[in-house]
Parts: structure tokens; sequence; C-alpha cells
């Protein structure tokens, strides 16, 4: 559908949201970037079972580690969509990516 | 071109060139055509007229003369003067009026100057043409000829270029520097043209040949036809074409006062018009017949009027009266019309005794031309007609003298100028040939297409005014010759070209095959005929929908645009739709608060429509629709839903239902709505029905929904005749309960909705079964035909410093038009361990692949990184790529710099360029982290296991051992026939007894079927291709062990046993089966009433599901009992009555046989009570409104259907069932006979209640899916699978508790943890969950993640 969205996005390919660790999302906010999200399966159609469930809470575990070290949580988020929803991706990039300009850059950059 | 989308069901659109949708199959564009449009076939010279007009739509001038020119150097000219008989053709005229097609060919030359067009010319040849004539044939000849490199001469005996153009017609209709421009691009390729030499003593055409290879005479019709009465050679009397040419030559002639032309075609015409510029003070014509025989065009003899020309008709000059050798007047003689002539118009009978004198001073007689031969009526071998034309060959031009060809007014006698230049055309391309010593006539044919096919002027196409020309007022007229007609406006001219209905759809305007970068367009395939020896036929041409417009006066579906049908609406639903999903009205586009659907449109309606049987999908579909609706729309969209019955008989399908109902507040409307009515202002909906207790009810509604029904088209009706296969009376394809897939002609299979119908489930189901009765027909012939692919042997890379290649694709224009390539392939260059970086145009092309080969080798790549579009579609291409070359295929990375980036970035190319060099940066850094990964290859055991030995169990068996391969068949029971055995027939009338013995005898005789009867599983392991299954048989348990590589689940259901309604207390309360035992033995003649009741023991709170065969049953059994004695009062006390598909037919039979179908609620069910005189049912009547007491001899109960032994089964084999207790499928609707675990396949009453034909299907289903596993010697596994590094592993068994797929296990031998690739789903789960990190996922494992990762952020 060659919808738009922002150039600041960049995809990492897993086989299911059930494969991101809590280490990658921590690793990218560690290495400076200005905010991470997952984007899964609706709940409840994950191809396997449950990934996306198991996802969510490492999303969530991730954001009580970053409210602890004192980065604002929302830099790491998940999203939920089934492959046929091309405008519901764009959308949500575009609004991840206003988020996070919202809340500036990332305060471990250049550290 | 823009035409409706099919697939958006014409609520948006789409282009002629177009792929279906973008998941479509195979995923390429295709052209869409038609034949050649009317308004092309009716021009002499074959304009590409649908071309050029949506060229001129577009404001694309320079291109739409691109296509006129082509065919025709003179456009300027012929955009003034042609007849254009395009128009005539032209099937706007069934809407309207036609396209002003010549007009528009005016405006592309207004506005682009043809000279400018470059014209594509062959080499230069030495040989020479001599052209006799610059009139439009000569110009038109010398023209094509330069395009073919060969050079001409033309020879003009005037001393002014252009023949008939330049001295035929005033220049008040075609200015002398039009003429001049149009020339001059034919001068401009080289032509020479001398005027003022003429054919003659001096210049023979015999002289002509030696000097030049082929003369092509075009020397026009310049004589004017003489009238043959007395006084024609007076002073003051001038033939048209004569005045004309002085005229035109000199801007001079002599005009009389008073001036009378003879004849009624455009010379007449334009020599009055010149005369009243040139001063004349009475100008007549006067014409033999009247004005709808005139031969002139309308807008001319109009314009004549309004300039003063006066017209008589019906009148015939006599003799031209003389005095003083001077033209003083005419008589005339006037005339009436008698029979048609030759020409179908009526010829003009003079009336005796009428004639009459007008006083004149100048006579022009203008009534037809014929060509001067006095130059060329000596040269031998060349023929000429009684009419003075000359005869040539009539596909090649050629005269009977060798070397010289003829055409234009010169070959047809007065013609027009288009015709003259198909003439030169025609002759150009013989005069190539023969200069080129090729056969002249060759496929020239002309080919007549009798009937063509052109896309359907639109119902809905709305009717518009033709453009008018705008004109130099009459007044402005006076005294000059300034040209009439001023030319469109562009706009008006853009809004005229729209007005084209594009008859052939693709224009042919080519675009297309100039942008194309991969040269893949070619508009010269034709259809080709193939003969294909085959073994069996699989018929799936699939179904229309009903088309409501046959009832808009019910429905409103053609004037309402809020009424839509089901798969309109949809579209509408679809985030990829019209709308994008928004749920928007298409009056106003405002979000809908009401919506209505209205179900069996074009279903269960013999009256309006006449497809009596029920559609099948229709209720469900409704309540998806209101449910998705409501999902867009917010919970406060209220949804109705009108229906007779509500039919949700498919597995689930009730669950679903009720959920629509109960829980998201979807009303269903027990109704059939005859008539919608319109708010005409708001466009809303008003639906009148009358309610269950028969009050009349109106509502509004913003939208309505019509559910429309599946038919069978037109078209395979028609396939259906050529391959002689039999319809039943609905259309859908004849077939019999026991081989539901079989038609009536041997061989020949079908599936899906042609075979009745159906929803995608079954569909996909009885296509797999089809091609397992095809299949059957053809097991020897496996493998014959295929290819083995050979691949090189792997190289060891694993201890080389990584050498990275890189491929960056352009993709065409899609990558390369927005991301800087050049600039990418240096920045990759610089990337740690790239050691070669390319672009390609197209990466994924054949040429490109072998070019990437012998990169890969020349520089020993070990690493290949492709920066193109998904890995999605492309990834296997490239792997393969790799193959070829030795290497290990996991040594590839993509990265996507289309679709995440050009296509997704396009506003910024700047920024998509950075966002690629990131993208390409991260794509390295993990191809350096990249490891080989094995596919484990494992053996398969050809040898089935089929559990069950029912109907289904044993078609399955059959269809399996038909294909070769040994089936070991289980069957608890001691005897093989399941459920069936109770069954006596269907309700068709098959015999299920004779039918079942035959499949025993079949099975038990078939030496591939090993039969275990009185058998139970006791254990099972393995996964697919090697299950092994412990088996007791017989009262001694004798213990079997089968090796086998795919499992087949048939276990079949049973007749629930009710506790409902005094079942068991009394023997004159039984259910279907046992009434269909009672009617088989003792029959039910002496029976007064039979009551039956339906849904006992379905869709209650026990079993939320319908049985879906109840319904039926009761009908077949009502009119059993009916046939064996009438005057039986059968009563069924129902909810819905669901005989779907075409079992409609049958519950209608029963009405009409005066079975008494009574409706009864959920909440109210009927009350039963026993006494001597019989069993006493009560039951209210909602059309009463009051409680009906029945008292019945029997009362027999429509018993559900409950899953056989699926407890205990899936307790030692560990499948899956749902709450009702039946086996879940893998998919619905993608694998709907396969079982979540690979190998093992599922059919039968096991999966969800059905009929013995839907069981049968469903089986041989199974067994095809599962031959796909046993006809495979080894099966490759994935490589991404996880991986257990046991030396760290501290047995926590987090990975086995976390595995949705139970699949890494504890082995307490060796006391490791084990995780077997051949059933691991490559998820991951387990190594995010190790604590200790000693679980990777191949090919995503940590260190490969993070380098993405790192490379990304390390220059940020």
């Amino acid at each position: 559908m060659r919808l738009n969205y922002p150039t600041n996005i960049k995809i990492i390919r897993v086989p299911c949201t059930g494969k991101v660790d809590v280490m990658h999302m921590l690793g990218a906010i560690n290495k400076g970037a200005d905010g991470v999200y997952c984007v899964g399966c609706l709940e409840g159609s994950c191809h396997y079972n449950e990934g996306n469930l198991r996802c969510k809470e490492r999303v969530n575990h991730v954001q009580t580690i970053l409210e602890e070290v004192g980065i604002e949580r929302d830099r790491v988020r998940m999203y939920n969509l089934s492959s046929g929803e091309g405008p519901t991706f764009a959308e949500y990039a575009k609004e991840m990516t206003e988020h996070i300009k919202n809340l500036g850059p990332n305060p471990l950059k250049n550290k | 071109m823009e035409l409706p989308s099919d697939y958006d069901e014409g609520l948006s659109t789409r282009k002629a060139t177009y792929k279906q949708y973008a998941q479509a199959i195979p995923g390429a564009f295709g052209i869409q055509k038609a034949d050649k449009a009317p308004c092309r076939l009716a021009c002499p010279a074959g304009l590409n007229v649908q071309g050029y007009v949506q060229m001129v739509k577009e404001g694309k001038y320079k291109e739409a003369l691109d296509i006129i020119m082509e065919d025709l150097p003179l456009p300027g000219v012929l955009g003034r003067i042609c007849p254009h008989g395009c128009e005539d053709a032209c099937r706007r005229c069934e809407v309207d009026d036609p396209v002003a097609i010549r007009d528009l060919k005016r405006l592309a030359a207004d506005q682009f100057d043809p000279r400018k067009i470059e014209i594509e010319c062959a080499e230069k040849r030495d040989e020479k043409v001599a052209i006799i004539g610059s009139g439009p044939a000569g110009l038109s000849a010398a023209y094509q000829l330069a395009k073919n490199g060969i050079m001409s001469t033309i020879f003009e005996s005037l001393p002014q270029t252009g023949g008939m153009l330049r001295v035929g017609i005033p220049d008040h209709r075609l200015p002398p520097e039009v003429l001049d421009q149009d020339i001059e691009i034919i001068t401009n390729l080289g032509v020479e043209i001398k005027t003022e030499t003429p054919l003659g003593p001096d210049m023979t055409v015999e002289d002509l040949l030696k000097d030049y290879k082929a003369v092509y005479l075009a020397l026009g019709a310049h004589k004017g036809i003489e009238l043959g009465v007395p006084g024609e050679n007076a002073n003051g009397v001038r033939q048209g074409v004569d005045f004309l040419r002085e005229l035109n030559l000199t801007g001079n002639v002599e005009v009389g006062k008073k001036v009378a032309i003879i004849g009624g075609g455009n010379v007449a015409i334009d020599v009055a018009r010149s005369a009243v510029r040139m001063g004349a003070e009475e100008v007549t014509i006067l014409y033999r017949r009247t004005r709808a025989e005139m031969p002139a065009w309308e807008e001319e003899i109009l314009a004549a009027e309004a300039e003063g020309t006066q017209l008589t008709y019906l009148a015939a000059p006599q003799e031209i009266l003389v005095e003083d050798g001077r033209v003083t007047g005419v008589r005339c003689i006037k005339m009436e019309l008698g029979e048609p002539d030759s020409s179908g118009r009526r010829r003009p009978v003079p009336i005796p005794g009428s004639e009459y004198d007008i006083e004149i001073d100048q006579l022009i007689p203008a009534i037809g031309q014929r060509p001067d031969l006095s130059a060329i009526e000596d040269i031998a071998d060349i023929d000429f007609s009684r009419w003075g034309t000359t005869e040539v060959d009539p596909v090649t031009y050629a005269t009977g003298c060798e070397g010289v060809f003829a055409g234009g007014d010169l070959q047809t006698g007065p013609w027009v100028a288009i015709g003259a230049i198909a003439a030169g055309k025609e002759a150009a391309e013989s005069i190539t040939r023969y200069i080129e010593g090729k056969d002249m006539a060759e496929g020239r044919e002309p080919i007549v297409n009798e009937n063509p096919v052109y896309r359907p002027v639109p119902d809905n196409e709305e009717k518009q005014a033709r453009a008018k020309m705008p004109e130099l007022p009459v007044k402005e007229r006076e005294g000059n010759f300034n040209e009439v007609e001023l030319g469109y406006e562009e706009g008006a001219g853009k809004s005229e070209a729209a007005r084209c209905l594009n008859c052939g759809y693709c224009c042919e305007c080519y675009q297309c095959v100039d942008a194309c970068l991969a040269n893949a367009i070619d508009h010269s395939q034709e259809i080709v005929e193939k003969e294909i020896d085959i073994g069996s036929v699989v018929l799936c041409p699939g179904n229309n929908i009903y088309d409501p417009s046959n009832l808009d006066e019910f429905y409103l579906y053609n004037s309402n645009p809020n009424v839509l049908t089901s798969l309109e609406f949809e579209r509408i639903l679809s985030a990829s739709g019209p709308t994008m999903g928004h749920l928007v009205r298409p009056s106003d586009e405002k979000e809908p608060k009401k919506i209505a659907w209205l179900q069996c449109v074009g279903s269960r309606d013999q009256n309006q429509c006449g497809n009596s049987y029920c559609s099948s999908v229709c209720c469900t579909y409704a309540v998806k629709e209101s449910m998705i609706a409501k999902e867009h729309a917010g919970e406060d969209l209220d949804c109705a839903v009108f229906y007779m019955d509500i039919r949700t008989f498919g597995k689930d399908y009730e669950k679903y239902y009720l959920r629509a109902r109960d829980k998201d507040g979807v009303r269903f409307v027990k109704a059939r709505v005859h008539t919608i009515t319109e708010d005409r202002e708001t466009r809303d909906l008003i639906i009148r029905y009358a309610d269950e207790s028969g009050n009349i009810q109106n509502e509004t509604f913003d939208m309505v929904v019509l559910s429309v029904g599946l038919q069978i088209s037109d078209s395979t009706v028609e396939l259906a005749e050529r391959l002689d296969i039999e319809l039943n009376q609905h259309k859908f394809a004849a077939t019999d309960p026991f081989s539901p897939v079989e038609t009536s002609r041997p061989g020949v299979y079908t599936s899906g909705v042609f075979q009745g119908p159906k929803d995608i489930p079954s569909s996909v189901t009885e296509a797999s079964a089809a091609a397992c009765a095809a299949g059957g027909k053809l097991a020897e012939g496996r493998d014959t035909c295929t290819k083995k692919v050979e691949k090189p042997e792997q190289l060891d890379v694993s201890e080389q410093d990584p050498r990275i290649g890189v491929f960056v694709c352009n993709c065409g224009v899609n990558i390369a038009g927005i991301i800087d390539v050049k600039e990418l392939v240096d920045y990759a260059q610089t990337l740690p361990n790239v050691v070669f970086a390319t672009e390609n145009l197209f990466t994924c092309s054949q040429d490109s692949q072998e070019n990437m080969k012998t990169m890969i080798k020349e520089n020993n790549l070990t690493r290949v990184v492709v920066s193109a579009c998904s890995p999605k579609t492309h990834e296997p291409i490239f792997m393969d790529t790799l193959e070829d070359c030795g290497l290990n295929k996991y040594l590839f990375e993509m990265a996507n710099i289309r679709n995440q980036d050009s296509w997704s970035h396009s506003h910024d190319p700047e920024k998509a360029t950075e966002k690629a060099k990131e993208l390409v940066r991260m794509a390295v850094a993990r191809a350096i982290t990249l490891k080989s990964l094995e596919e484990k290859v494992i053996p398969v055991n050809k040898r089935a296991l089929v559990i069950g030995g029912g109907p289904a169990g044993m078609n399955a068996a059959l269809g399996i051992a038909d294909q070769g391969f040994e089936v070991v068949l289980v069957e608890k029971e001691k005897e093989l026939g399941g459920m069936a055995r109770n069954l006596h027939h269907t309700i068709e009338g098959g015999d299920i007894q004779a039918y079942i013995n035959k499949l025993k005898e079949d099975v038990t005789g078939n030496d591939k079927v090993k039969v275990l009867t009185d058998a139970r599983l006791t254990a099972f392991e393995g996964y697919k291709g090697n299950f092994t299954t412990n088996i007791e048989v017989g009262s001694e348990k004798d213990f079997q062990s089968v090796d086998h590589g795919v499992i087949i689940v048939a276990t079949g259901a049973k007749e629930y046993k009710p506790t409902e309604y005094l079942y068991g207390d009394d023997d004159r309360i039984v259910t279907q089966v046992e009434l269909g035992d009672l009617l088989e033995d003792k029959g039910t003649s002496d029976l007064d009433t039979v009551v039956m009741i339906q849904c006992v023991g379905s869709r209650g709170e026990e079993m939320q599901e319908c049985s879906r065969i109840c319904c039926q049953n009761a009908v077949k059994n009502a009119l059993a009992i009916k046939k064996q004695n009438p005057e039986t009062q059968v009563f069924i006390l129902n909810r819905d009555i669901r005989t779907y598909g075409l079992l409609e037919d049958y519950y209608q039979e029963a009405r009409k046989a005066g079975v008494i179908f009574i409706r009864y609620d959920a909440d109210n069910p009927p009350v039963v009570d026993k006494s001597s005189d019989g069993i006493s049912v009560t039951v209210k009547d909602h059309v009463l409104q009051q409680d009906v007491e029945i008292t019945a001899d029997l009362l027999t109960l429509s018993a559900g259907v409950r899953p056989a032994d699926t407890e205990e089964l899936s307790g030692i084999m560990k499948f899956n069932r749902n709450p009702e207790g039946y086996f879940i499928e893998a998919h619905v609707k993608l694998r709907p006979v396969d079982m979540p675990s690979d190998g093992v396949f599922l059919c039968g009453t096991a999966h969800g209640p059905k009929l013995i034909s839907e069981s049968i299907a469903q089986a041989q289903a199974a067994a095809s899916r599962a031959i796909t596993m046993l006809s495979q010697d080894s099966l490759k596994l994935s490589a991404i699978t996880a991986k257990v590094e046991t030396d760290h592993c501290v047995k926590c068994l987090t990975c086995v508790r976390a595995c949705p797929f139970e699949v890494p296990a504890f082995n307490t031998e060796v006391k490791v943890i084990e995780i077997d690739e051949a059933i691991c789903h490559g998820c991951g789960v387990c190594a995010c969950v190790c604590p200790r990190q000693t679980i990777q996922l191949s090919n995503y494992e940590d260190d490969q993640l993070m380098s993405k990762i790192d490379a990304l952020l390390a220059e940020g």
C-alpha cells in the first residue's frame, strides 16, 4: 500500500515477539535508542499460541526497570496488529515517533 | 485508464493494468483487454482512437500524437476535415451522443506541434520510390516508406502540394498553414516534393522506373463530372472542383451574383460557402433528393444555411438556359422519391410536367469527380474499371504492371482523405516488401471478428452532453476565409475525452511498455490454444453472487447508494478496501448509526429470483459482518439482521451467533422484508415488516446490507455443457451422495460451490477430496513428469573470515526513484568485511541471478547481503542462488530498502537514502554473525494408520490404498461400518446399507489395507513421518505395534441419548434414528399423528452447538411417513429449520406434502405428557399467540450428535478437543482436515456433526492430505529450531513449562533437556525464558539480533 511513516523506524525481524528478550530491549536503550517497540499479533491470535503475551509481560518488566533507573518507562511499548493491517502499522509508527519526540532524546545517548 | 475495481465490488477504481488484489496469486500484473474498439475498426486507417482519446483526457498531447502518427502523418488536417466514420461506430451512442473524436485529434495537434514528434525511422536504404501526387495517399505512402527507411520523391502536377486537401477544401475549413505544417512532418523525414512536375510525355512511368525501384500512382480524382444537360458549355457554367481549385491556388475566382450549385455532397457545400464569401448575393443548392439523403455532413449544411445559402430539395436541372452564350437561368424539374436504389437511398423520380425556371448568372455542378487518366491510360498491364478508376490487387495495391502501385481516389474514385491515407500506408507496406523481395500479401488478409467482445456499457453511465465546437460568429465570417471552427479549449476537450467508454478496456497507448524497465510487457500476446494430455479434471469454477439489481423495485439496490450487497459491505469493512476500513455509508460518507441486514436475497426465493435453494453461508457471514461493523463503529452501532431461519449450522457457528446476539447486542428479527422505501432527502432507508406476532413495524436505517446468495454463473453453465457435465435443477454439478466430488462424467471431479452452496472450510475440504479422487486414477504416473534439482556440494566456510558481498537492487524505479543507489553501493563498500558491492536493475531477475553466481564465485564470497525488498517474498530465490554456488543458504541476509524504505518514505529521498545505509549496515553486521545451518532430513514411513472404521475411516483408507500406500485400519467394534450401520437412507434416497456393505467389501478385499477390528489403541509416540502406535486386538488383547508415517482420525460420533421429553419412559417416544428403524421395519401407516421435536440435546445449555443433521433428518423421516400414509399428520416443532444448501428442496417438499412446522422458543419449549390416548405435546404457536396441544401416536425427538470416544483417544494421543469434545483442526479454513500436530489428519463426525456425503468428502480430503506426506521419501525439517547447550543447563525445566508445543523434554536416562528438532516450531520462547541463556534459536541467536541493534546505534 506504500503508506508513509517516519524514517526513524528500523525494523528488526524476529519469528515471534515471544523471541524478544528483556536483554534486547534494554540493550537497545542502553546503546542509545530513543525508543523501542514490539509489534506482535493481536492478542489471542499468536501464531505460536501466546508469544505476544509473553512479550507484553517483558515489555512491562522493562518499563519497570527503566522507571527504576530514572528513564521514562514509556520509551518501550508493545503494539498489536494483524498482518493485514498496513494502515494501522503506519499509524502506530507515527504515534510512537510523536510520542518519543515529545519525550526528547534518550538520556543515555552519548554517555 | 481507470476502471471500476472488481475486487472492491466497483466501490473504487483500478487501472486497466492491474493486479487483482494485493495478495493475488500469481502476484503479477495483467492488462485487461477486449476486442479492438469499434471506432478503431471503423477507421479506414485503423487509428488507435481509444488510445489517443485517453491521452487527450490526461492532457498528454504529445503521447496522443505519438499514437495518432503511428498511422497518420497529417493530424492537424484530419483533425479538421475527417468525416469521422469512427463517431458513427462509437458505442457512446447507446448512452447519448458519440465522442467528438475528430475534434479531440485536432486538440492534440493544436496543443503540441506535431512537427516536434520524433518519428522512429529504420535505417535508410538505397532504393528510392517515385510517388505521383502529393495528396493524402501520396503523402501517407511517403511517410510510411520513410519510416521503413525508404526515401521517395513526390511528383506533383500542381504548383502547390497537398492535392485535393489543398485545392478541394476551402480555407475556412482547412487553413493552408495547417496543411503546410503537416506536410512539413513528411518533408522533415527527407521526402522530396517536386511541384509542377506532371506525369506526361516528358516524364513517363517507364522513365521513372529506371531511377526508382517502384512507382506509386496517387493522382487523385480532380475532374468534375458533367451534368449531361443542354447548355453546359455556356459561359458561367463552372465545375465545382475547378472553381475551388482556382480559388485555393490564386485566392480569387469569378463569382456570379445569383449562383446555383447542383449536388448534395460536401463539394457542393464548400462551393456554396465559398461563393457566399466571395460576394455572391444569392446562392442556392439544388439537390434532387431530400435533406435526409444528402451526403454532405449535417454540421456543414447547417453552417451553409446559417451563412445564407438556400437549399432546394427534390429539384434536378433539365436544361441550362443560355442567352448570348451566357447562363441566364436553369430549368429544373421537381422530383419525388421512389424505390431505394443500389446505395440504399430512395431513387429520385421526376414528376412529369413540373418543370420551372430559376434565374441565375452562374451554375456550378458539383455532382462528383473522376480521375484524369490521360497520363497513365497507355501504360501496358494497368487496367481500369468502367468507372474510370485503376484496378489493383485489393490487399497489396499492386497494379498489373510490376513495380507500379496505385491508390487513393485514383483507385477508389472520390472518397474520404482518411481512406487515401490508409491506402498509402498499405501501399508503403507492399512497396517495402517488394523492395525487400518478400511476399507482399502474406499475413495481410483482413481479420473479421463477427462477434466482438467489448467492455459493457455501464448500467449507471450518466448522460453527458457532447462538447460543442466553438465557432467564429456568422457575422465575422463575411467576406473572409478565416477558419470557422476554432478548436476546443483544453478543459472542454479533456472532459469530452472523458466521455469515452473505453470499449477495449486497455487503450493500447503503450505507455506501460515505455515505463517498464524490465521490458516485461508484450501487447502482441495472443490467445494460444494448447492441448494437454491429462488423466483427470477437477472443476472448481466457483460461483457468482446474486445480482439484486433485478429486485430494485423492492430493495432499491440500484437507486439508493446506501443499499449494498454483503460483498460490497465486506470491502467497506476491509482495511485494504475503498475506505481503508472506515465504516461510512456511500451517499454522504457519514458513519452509520443503524444498519440492517436482509437475509435470503437471491436465496430461498422461488417467486422473485428463482433460486429456491439456501445459499448456506449468508447467515454466518451476516453475523460476522454485524460483529465486525460493531468492532469498527463502536458498540452504539445498532445492527439488525432480518431473517427467516438463522442457519448457523457449521462447526462453532452457533456459538458465534450466540455471541453476536447475547454479548455484542446484534438484533435478530424474524421477518422477511418485502420492500424498502427511502427518505429522498436523507437517503435513509425505511424497512416495513411484520413482527412475529403479526404487527406491522416501520424502522429507519442508515444503511441496508443485502445478504445476497450464491449462484452458478452462465459461463460455468456453458463450461459444463462443453465438458458434458450434468447439472442439477439449480445449475450446480449433479453428484451422488456417496461420491460427492464425482461429476456425471467419469474422470471429471468437482469441488466448492459448483458442487453445491457451501462455506470456505467445506470448499477447501472438498478441493482436497477432489484431488484424492483424481489422484487415485493417476497414482501410476506419480513423479514421472518431475525434474530433480541438482545442487553442488556445500563448502565449509566456518573457519574463514567472512567475505561479504552486497547486492543493491534498483527495483526499476521502485527503489532507485527515491534512494540514491550509487551512494548506497559506495557506502556498502566501506562496511566491515564487505569485499564486494554492486547494484542491479532487478536483482531477482534470472540474468541478475546468473550474474550473482559469477560474482560469488569470483570474489570467494562467504556471506551475501541483498538490499532489496521483502524476505517474505524473495528470500527463497536468493537462498537458492547461494546453494547453487555451494554456499549454505543461511549465510544470507536481506535489507528491505523497498517496502520499509523507498515505498514508505517516498516524500523524503534524502532521509530514505540515509535509512537505507543504516539498514544495509545492520544487515552486514548480522551477516558477519551468520552460521551455516543444516536442515535435518528424516525418512518417511509410507504406511498410514486410520482410526475408525465408519464411512469416513473406510473412505480414507481406500483413498490412500488406491494411490499405492499401505493402510492399517483400526476399528474398536467387531464389525466395520460405524454409526452408518444404524442408518437406512439419505434424504436423496441413497441406500446406506448397500453402500456400507460395498465399502466393507472394498476395504477388506484391498490387499493394501490391513483391517484390525475389535481393536484398541494403547500407546502412541513419534512425529510426522515416523509414528509408532500400540494396539490390542480381540478379546485376547493381542499386542500389535504399528510403525506408520501418518494418522487419520475418524472415530465418528453417535446419537445423543435424550434425558428430556420423557424419553425412555414410553415406547411411543423415540429418536429419529429409532424412527428410521421403525419406518424400515414396521412402517408408520397405522399412525394418525406424529410429532417431532427439534434441537433435543443441541443448541441448549449442555451442548451449545447445532447438530447440523437433525433438521434434514426430521424432514427426511416426515416425508417417509407422508409417503407411507399421506393421511398421517406430521408436526415438526422447531426453533429454526436448518435445511441448508440444496436440502431446502426437501423442506419445501415436506411443506407441500402437508407437514406442519411450528416454531417454539428455546425459553419456552414444548411440554410433553403421556396418557393412554397418546402422547400430548403442548407448544405455543407464535402465529396464533396461544398454546396448542397435539395428541400424538408417536413423538420423535431429533436427538443431537455427540462425539464418540474422543476423550479416551485424546488421553492417549494428546489431540486437542473443543468443549463439545470434537477434535480441533489446525486451521478452520486453511487446513480444515489437518490436526495441529504434523502428520495427523482428521475426518468424519469426529471433527463435528455432518451428513454422510460430507463425511465421505472429508475422508477423501484427509487421505489426500496424508498422501502429500506419504508420497515423499523424506522430509526436510526447518533448520530454525532451538538448541540446548547442555553443559551449562541447570535443568530448571523453565523451557519445558514455557514451550507452547511441549517440545523440550527432560531425558531421565541421560539427565539432560532435549529439544527434538523434528517437532520444534522455532518460535524461540524457550530461548527467551532460559535463565542461563543455554538455549539459542538458530538464525536468531542473541548475538545475531544484538549485532543489528549495535550496528544501528553505533553511529547514531
